[in-house]
């Protein structure tokens, strides 16, 4: 692994539910990995997310569901500082790892995202080799030396290793959308990361593709935490143990804000929602 | 929806060709001739210099291409025609301008598409696209009264430290007047200099945001994300921009003319006076007459056929290294 020199990992995980969230069911025999304290996510002066509030617990997956446009990407990806590239966005609150604020300001984002990686939407492989994609990252994280067991190890755990260890030397490009997503979870787990975070991993991919990333996810909470954004609430239902339920609210300006309205146990959400306005999207009555 | 009370619809007529048929057709004869119109006129390009330039081929045949010197007006026998000279000057002078220019285009793309401020962008490349527009006479000017002149004291410091050095210190060898092949060199960096940028630029903007996001994602620094996702992206698209700037920098005429020293010389000594065959013909097309002028169109080809061949070169070069970059793609 790459040098810790930011002490991301040294201080006690906290726990803190701030009122006015439905927490229920929180496992507290689980640690929390993350937790996130009333964060809001702003693009200039647009407040796209208000007010977030909710653990990640470790070794679980932990799916954000909501209509389009409830901000369960922006916070997704506010988790691991991805929206930093983006001009004028800005993060209120606290979003703590291992207890520890990632928008501190002597927090390097690079560390963070070493530590906390990303699966995106579209199938986004380098343009190299199969083999150079896995292994680009361990190249970034100074990795020196047997690269090719790294390499074969991130591929077998990603259940791809069979299908591509005669063609390493490939384009990645030549694969097909569920290899590639299967490869893109690849080079995330070859940096050996603590946390995933998935952004509708599947919408991309047909349903043999989405069934085998399902079963890949639920083998991988064995070494992750995994956070996932998905639009299908089968999918959550299926692959996640808590889920985060967020919605989109208009204020009195017209303007639309992200919200988190529920956070509990996957089970309990879809089938004992405490939220009218859950109950109304899971069942399908949202309008 | 009650299906069996719609009338039949009428048959589709899958053969029909309408307006649009017509509209597609007009459309790839038009863009077929103006491509085959590009071959035509190299060809033609191609045919009529040859033409021209056949009584210098016929005197001196393969020597006008070995034979370094060139003197169109012996005292005693008959002109020699060798392009050799003038065509190292080319290769020279155009060599040095990429080893300044492509870094610091490639430089200033990468601070354009990744680093600066977005408010910074659109007067920069503003600034970068008019120096493309200056006139190259000015450029020869410039070079000729203030360039070259304040260039001396540099080359004559680097001749006295570097001098010395077995083999490299050839390169740096005594100075002259500061009009030389690194003089013309520079000037020639300068003038491509716009061009490589902004094809580089548009190059670094198509790189798509999933493959930076995805090295961000990883850890990557500003800087990795660079080298692991937009070289790899871009390194075909770099290298056309490259070439263009040496097809720029080889057919540069007036600018060269002016600041290269205008002597027929071949020596590793950067600081010493040459020329290039396109500065040659237009030094002395005005005052030649029946095989020098032919030997001159002949400098014309040489030129032509290095150009081709370096662009056929780079093709290959592009096609081999993104095989390598991009695993294959079968």
């Amino acid at each position: 692994m790459a040098s810790n020199d930011t002490n991301l990992t040294t201080r006690p995980s906290v726990a803190v539910h701030a009122p006015g969230t439905t927490v229920s069911g929180a496992d507290s025999a689980n640690a929390s990995v993350m937790q996130l304290r009333d964060v809001s996510v702003y693009y200039g002066s647009y407040e796209a997310v208000r007010g977030t509030t909710m653990p990640i617990q470790q070794n679980q997956v932990t799916a954000m569901i909501g209509p389009s446009g409830c901000g369960k990407s922006t916070v997704l990806r506010a988790l691991n500082r991805m929206n930093d590239p983006i001009p004028g966005a800005r993060v209120s609150g606290d979003v703590l790892f291992h207890g520890q604020d990632l928008y501190a300001k002597d927090v390097d984002p690079i560390q963070v995202r070493r530590r906390i990686g990303m699966v995106f939407q579209k199938p986004n492989p380098f343009p190299k080799s199969i083999y150079d994609n896995v292994a680009y990252g361990l190249r970034i994280n100074g990795i020196k030396g047997r690269l090719d067991d790294h390499v074969e190890e991130a591929l077998t755990k990603a259940a791809l290793w069979d299908e591509v260890k005669d063609k390493l030397r490939k384009s990645a490009l030549a694969l097909s959308g569920g290899q590639q997503q299967r490869l893109c979870i690849a080079r995330t787990i070859a940096v050996k990361p603590e946390v995933i975070l998935m952004d509708e991993p599947c919408s991309a991919l047909d349903p043999i593709a989405t069934a085998k990333i399902e079963d890949l996810i639920f083998e991988l909470t064995n070494d992750y935490t995994i956070v996932i954004v998905t639009h299908n609430m089968q999918q959550a239902a299926r692959v996640s143990h808590y889920t985060a339920f967020f919605t989109a609210e208009v204020d009195e300006a017209q303007e639309r804000h992200g919200r988190l309205v529920e956070f509990s146990q996957t089970g309990k959400l879809f089938t004992n929602p405490a939220d009218k306005r859950t109950e109304d999207y899971i069942t399908g009555r949202f309008g | 929806m009650t299906l069996t009370n719609n009338p039949p619809a009428a048959k589709p007529t899958l053969t029909q060709r309408g307006s649009s048929a017509l509209g597609d057709r007009v459309f790839s004869w038009w863009t077929l001739g103006t491509g085959l119109l590009v071959l035509a006129i190299l060809g033609l390009i191609l045919i009529t210099t040859v033409r021209e330039a056949w009584p210098a081929f016929d005197a001196m045949g393969l020597r006008f291409i070995t034979e370094r010197v060139w003197d169109p007006n012996p005292a005693t026998g008959d002109a020699i025609f060798g392009a050799l000279s003038f065509a190292y000057g080319t290769a020279v002078s155009s060599l040095i301008a990429l080893l300044f220019a492509v870094p610091v285009s490639v430089g200033i793309a990468l601070f354009l598409t990744e680093l600066a401020p977005r408010r910074l962008r659109g007067p920069a490349v503003t600034v970068i696209d008019l120096l493309a527009a200056v006139p190259s006479v000015v450029f020869g000017l410039w070079g000729i009264l203030v360039v070259a002149p304040a260039l001396v004291p540099i080359y004559q410091w680097m001749h006295d430290v570097f001098g010395g050095i077995p083999l490299l210190g050839r390169l740096f060898g005594p100075v002259g007047s500061g009009r030389n092949f690194m003089t013309a060199g520079l000037i020639l960096a300068i003038m491509v200099t716009p061009i490589i940028t902004s094809i580089t630029r548009e190059v670094f903007s198509t790189v798509p945001r999933a493959d930076k996001d995805a090295a961000l994602a990883l850890g990557a620094t500003r800087w990795e994300m660079i080298r692991g996702a937009v070289f790899p992206h871009s390194f075909g698209g770099v290298v056309g921009a490259v070439m263009l700037g040496l097809g720029r920098a080889m057919g540069e005429t007036i600018a060269v003319a002016l600041v290269i020293g205008g002597a027929t010389n071949i020596t590793a000594n950067l600081f010493a006076p040459g020329n290039s065959m396109a500065a040659v013909i237009v030094q002395q097309f005005g005052e030649s007459t029946g095989t020098f002028t032919a030997a001159l169109i002949g400098l014309g080809v040489v030129l032509f056929a290095m150009t081709v061949l370096i662009n056929v070169l780079a093709q290959v070069v592009v096609r081999r290294a993104e095989a390598r970059m991009k695993g294959s793609v079968a």
